[in-house]
């Protein structure tokens, strides 16, 4: 051991964000995890144009009304959204389960630019995976429904903000995972609170009078993210970048409360 | 250099450690040695920062940890259990750590070979032996070439062998002129390798002391003597300094002799013996003696001023 055996520098955030990137490709629960994501992407909504395809003669025409090219095309974004929230959740509370959090808070004891250092690289790469999938998914769909006519076009107003937001919606999802993870700091509880926000609080909801529930639908996380990828919105529903925004929003504020209280506690 | 001043740390009603002050000084392995659940870990959680302390404050190469611009260079630390992800191999786990400094690939490359995980530096960390957790660990702690070592329970897990590298390694980094910071609950154990101790028990400051004087005060050496004359050998041996203690009709135990003037006296008076066996306190019994004081007068005076540290 020399000290000119090699030359290592100052913690930045740049290498914090190399180090978290090789974190996250070494582990498997990431690969299986966008596999996951990508498989339901594109078999859900490959699927589904598939069906529709195939038996478009034979539907009736109120099941006809209920088609859409690229709602069929994009059901797949429905159930990827968990694999990314999970995937969110555990790329930080794997950490504290198995203990590295201690090495890596040891090797920047500053803490927050490890919290940083997740959440762009996480958010890079869901969004480099969820980009390509979603458009994959939208031509080959159409190519089939095209056979009937059913398709729509790229240019179709409203269909590349839906896939862009699509993905985006995605990217976010992991995010707002990553935020409630690094609250709870625990997998099981993170992934129960994700769950929780995001798929049973509107039915939760539902049960209150149409007056209330109207009016505070489409603010809770789920209906503003969905806002931004749906073609045909329900009256009601926010604006489809006003909704990305607003989950973006809860998105970073999870992050904020968990900086906060990364800094405090001990580890 | 790690300085620790005036340090409480409480888990909700628990203390962990009380206003623990000490010094740890470059060039010479320095023990830290306490029972288990005395405060060691917490300590050495303090000094990286990962814990904050409730009073008090801990400083390394002249500064809170966390105000180092690049940390891994100052301070290289084996920390208590695991704290790898189990599911990464031991090779990604040591590049992760490098590259937070900017450390190039082949540091890692040569720190596996170092520590003996080459054949398996591929394969998932929770598939480990205890042992190379250990190895694992200490090549995380070898990574920014730092001044300071600080190892938690180094040897545990480790085969003699790999035990004795790990003598050699810590001798051989503070003769280097590193500071070098090794817990252990075995007294034994830092007799081999340390020079300097710091005992806790109970969270306390128990001892500052170098080995030597730990052992020369702790240990009470003293003669056994089996006589059927013993009586009279207890009246020719009394003198000044010299204590007997009666333990059987013909067994007497000697303090403030060596056996070579008890048999000589003996010899002189054609006193017959049937025993003369010198007496020392083992490392082990001296550990335990002096950190169950510090249990007892926990346990037993809780409103009183606390005991006065054993200095130098």
């Amino acid at each position: 051991m020399s000290v000119e055996a090699f030359t290592g520098g100052r913690v930045t955030q740049r290498r914090v964000n190399l180090s978290e990137w090789t974190k996250l490709r070494s582990v498997r629960s990431t690969r299986w995890s966008l596999l996951a994501a990508l498989l339901l992407i594109l078999g859900i909504g490959i699927l589904a144009c598939a069906i529709f395809e195939s038996r478009w003669p034979s539907l009736s025409p109120h099941e006809r009304l209920d088609f859409h090219p690229l709602r069929q095309n994009l059901a797949g974004v429905n159930f990827a959204q968990l694999a990314f929230g999970v995937l969110g959740v555990l790329t930080i509370t794997a950490e504290y389960s198995t203990g590295m959090i201690r090495s890596s808070l040891a090797a920047v004891p500053r803490r927050l630019p490890v919290l940083w250092g997740k959440a762009i690289v996480f958010g890079a790469v869901s969004f480099a995976i969820s980009l390509p999938a979603v458009f994959a998914v939208f031509f080959i769909g159409q190519g089939i429904l095209s056979g009937r006519h059913l398709d729509i076009a790229l240019s179709h107003p409203g269909v590349l903000r839906a896939l862009v937001g699509a993905a985006l919606f995605l990217t976010v999802m992991g995010l707002f995972g990553l935020g409630l993870g690094a609250i709870v700091r625990n997998t099981a509880g993170g992934i129960a609170l994700l769950v929780g926000i995001m798929f049973m609080l509107p039915p939760i909801l539902g049960l209150l009078p149409a007056s209330l529930t109207d009016s505070i639908n489409p603010y809770l996380p789920s209906n503003a993210g969905g806002a931004v990828w749906t073609i045909n919105p329900d009256p009601g529903t926010l604006h489809p970048w006003v909704g990305l925004a607003l989950f973006a929003g809860y998105a970073a504020l999870s992050m904020a409360i968990a900086a906060v209280l990364m800094r405090r506690r001990d580890t | 250099m790690i300085e620790v001043s005036g340090v409480t740390k409480r888990y909700g009603e628990k203390t962990a450690v009380q206003d623990l002050s000490f010094e740890v000084k470059p060039g010479v392995v320095t023990g830290f040695l306490g029972p288990n659940g005395s405060g060691k870990s917490t300590t050495m959680r303090l000094i990286l920062g990962l814990d904050a302390p409730n009073a008090g404050y801990t400083r390394v190469n002249g500064r809170p940890y966390r105000d180092h611009a690049a940390p891994l260079h100052e301070v290289g630390a084996l920390l208590e259990a695991r704290s790898v992800h189990t599911g990464r191999s031991a090779s990604n786990h040591l590049l992760a750590l490098a590259q937070t400094h900017g450390i190039p690939r082949r540091r890692v490359t040569e720190l596996i070979e170092m520590v003996g995980l080459a054949e398996v530096a591929g394969k998932r960390a929770g598939g480990f032996s205890l042992g190379m957790g250990q190895r694992l660990g200490i090549a995380s702690a070898l990574m920014g070439d730092p001044r300071t070592v600080m190892l938690d329970e180094p040897v545990n897990g480790l085969d003699p062998e790999g035990i004795q590298w790990v003598r050699r390694l810590l001798k051989s980094l503070a003769a280097e002129g590193r500071t070098v910071f090794v817990s252990s609950h075995l007294m034994s154990e830092m007799a081999l390798t340390a020079d300097h101790l710091i005992v806790i028990g109970r969270g306390r400051l128990i001892a500052d002391t170098s080995v030597e004087d730990f052992l020369r005060r702790a240990s009470k050496p003293g003669v056994r003597v089996r006589s059927p004359q013993v009586q009279q050998l207890a009246e020719l041996i009394a003198g000044p300094g010299v204590s007997v203690k009666t333990i059987e009709a013909s067994v007497i135990e000697v303090e403030g002799l060596e056996s070579e003037q008890v048999g000589t006296t003996a010899a002189e008076h054609g006193i017959v013996l049937h025993e003369l066996s010198p007496q020392t306190a083992s490392l082990e019994e001296a550990f335990m003696e002096l950190t169950r004081e510090s249990v007892e007068f926990h346990g037993t005076e809780e409103a009183s001023p606390q005991p006065e540290a054993v200095t130098r």
